[in-house]
């Protein structure tokens, strides 16, 4: 099941979610992806996959509601994973030590 | 080193972007949640709040939270020693581990350690607390540096700052409120002073008794009809209540004569309005024309008024007001030596002295607002109460004011230029 919500695109397949971030992960697109992932979250997703294969730069609000997502599926249980993230990104990820409390797939 | 080189650009990416939210004109609050981000992102920190604090109430107050626990306390109570030691530590990061002496910490020590928050930092901004900043663990599990601290400090002293900016403006906003009301008040209590001294005015004449009152109101009625602002109006109101205050000084025997007066008894009562001038003149009114309005309200516009003789465009318009709502409540009032004049009488008089005694954008105006209160289309019935149902309900008025309204000219057919004197 496909659906999209302006530059944020989701699929649910069996308990996978999978939320596309857009280009820049800034306050505004952050803040639409948190709530999407709450949203799947609260449906019961057991795996949310976040596909950063669009973006090219995450900034200081964008690093806090990651960790904010994180820290949500963490209380309920469910695995996060990153998809598709640009080595610069990973290693933004790896210097604050987001990378530890996710599974990043290149 | 490049790993320090990226760590350096991203903080302080994050501490300029700090300080353009701070200093946005966005909501306070919305302020507030993106700073928090702000500072939890730039060092990857798991979760943590900001609060506002009230020496009141001697409490905190969160403003924002992420990641925190919903039973978190949304106000955290402080006592003196708490509020002490604060102060004391300034804006630097209190390890809430090793703070456990102080009340504050031993009271919340649950919810601290139930939503994992490591650090505690007060906000003290010019030497006074105005909020504080609670910090998680950061992502890395790693303990915080002394860079970490320094960068925290920067930060937190950007979000007290707005917290003290927003206080003042809050503190601002009441003392204009408190003017605001203040102003209201004395306006109320001018307003009222002058009603009174326009009875005590008319208590001197008993034929004309509320003379002062209706021709205020008169004067009220046609300045609204001209279009004037709500302060000009009552500018115009408080103009008519007090035109006649010179009056105080003329005897009564002149004022109450039930006949025509002589000339040596007119010339007595001709210096009301420089003696209303001389009396008004020290008083500072919120309206400043209301002394012009005393002095030049029996003046013409064709030279022939008193005291001074004044010519059309040499009185001020304030006193072309009050001369035509004096003139028409002299007219539709009963004297000692007449009865007052039937309608009609009244209307044509008024329009054959348009541009001659009045100014004929006046006389319009005052027709207007008599033909809409006749007509329905205005609900008020300020006429009828001042002049009685009887008199405003005349056969032939509506037509004979309608006619008046499409013939009386916009300007005056009689320009009087200033002359030397």
């Amino acid at each position: 099941m496909n659906t999209e919500a302006g530059n944020v695109t989701t699929c649910a397949v069996s308990k996978q979610a999978v939320v596309n971030a857009s280009n820049y992960f800034n306050k505004a697109t952050g803040e639409a992806i948190e709530r999407e992932c709450k949203v799947k979250l609260q449906e019961g997703c057991d795996e949310l996959v976040l596909n950063f294969s669009q973006t090219e730069l995450v900034n200081s609000v964008g690093v806090s509601i990651l960790l904010g997502i994180i820290d949500s599926a963490k209380t309920l249980g469910t695995k996060v994973v990153f998809a598709d993230v640009k080595q610069d990104t990973i290693d933004l990820f790896d210097m604050l030590g987001v990378s530890r409390h996710v599974t990043i797939n290149i | 080193m490049a790993d320090e080189r990226n760590r350096l650009i991203h903080t302080f990416g994050a501490l300029a972007e700090l300080g353009e939210e701070v200093s946005n004109k966005q909501s306070f609050n919305e302020t507030m949640r993106t700073s928090l981000h702000l500072l939890l992102g730039s060092l990857a920190i798991m979760r943590g709040g900001v609060a506002r604090y009230s020496p009141f109430g001697h409490e905190l107050s969160m403003l924002a939270m992420r990641g925190i626990r919903e039973d978190f306390p949304l106000t955290l109570s402080l006592c003196q020693e708490d509020e002490r030691q604060f102060l004391a530590n300034g804006l630097y990061p209190i390890e809430v581990s090793q703070a456990k002496v102080l009340p504050f910490f031993q009271v919340y020590d649950q919810s601290f350690e139930q939503s994992a928050i490591e650090l505690f930092v007060p906000l003290v901004i010019h030497g006074e607390t105005v909020g504080s900043v609670f910090l998680g663990r950061k992502a890395t599990g790693e303990s915080y540096t002394t860079y970490d601290r320094e960068i925290i400090c920067a930060m937190a002293r950007h979000v007290g700052v707005a917290i003290m900016q927003r206080n003042m403006m809050a503190e601002l906003e009441r003392r204009a409120e408190e003017n605001r009301k203040l102003y209201d008040n004395l306006r109320m209590t001018y307003n009222d002073t002058v009603k009174a001294f326009a009875a005590a005015i008319d208590r001197k004449d008993k034929y004309t008794e509320g003379h002062s009152v209706r021709v205020g109101k008169y004067s009220e009625i046609i300045a609204a009809e001209l279009g004037w602002n709500e302060q000009e109006v009552e500018g115009a109101a408080v103009a008519g209540y007090l035109h006649d205050i010179g009056k105080i000084t003329v005897e009564r025997k002149i004022i109450n004569a039930p006949y025509r007066i002589n000339a040596k008894e007119s010339s007595e009562l001709n210096k009301h309005p420089g003696v209303g001038y001389e009396i008004l003149m020290p008083i500072s009114h919120p309206y400043a024309d209301v002394p012009l309005a005393a002095k030049y309200h029996h003046e013409r516009l064709d030279g022939r008024g008193y005291p001074d003789g004044l010519y059309d465009r040499e009185i001020p318009y304030i006193a072309k007001i009050v001369n035509l709502a004096d003139s028409f409540d002299a007219m539709t009032t009963d004297r000692p030596y007449k009865r007052r004049r039937p309608a009609n009488e009244v209307f044509e008089d008024l329009q054959r002295n348009s541009g001659k005694q009045f100014a004929p954008e006046i006389v319009k105006a005052f027709f207007k607002g008599m033909y809409n209160e006749l007509t329905g289309e205005t609900k008020e019935k300020r006429f009828r109460r001042l002049l009685g149902r009887e008199y405003m309900e005349t056969e032939g008025i509506v037509p004979m004011l309608k006619n008046a309204l499409n013939g009386v000219a916009p300007t005056s057919p009689l320009t009087y230029l200033a002359v030397d004197k």
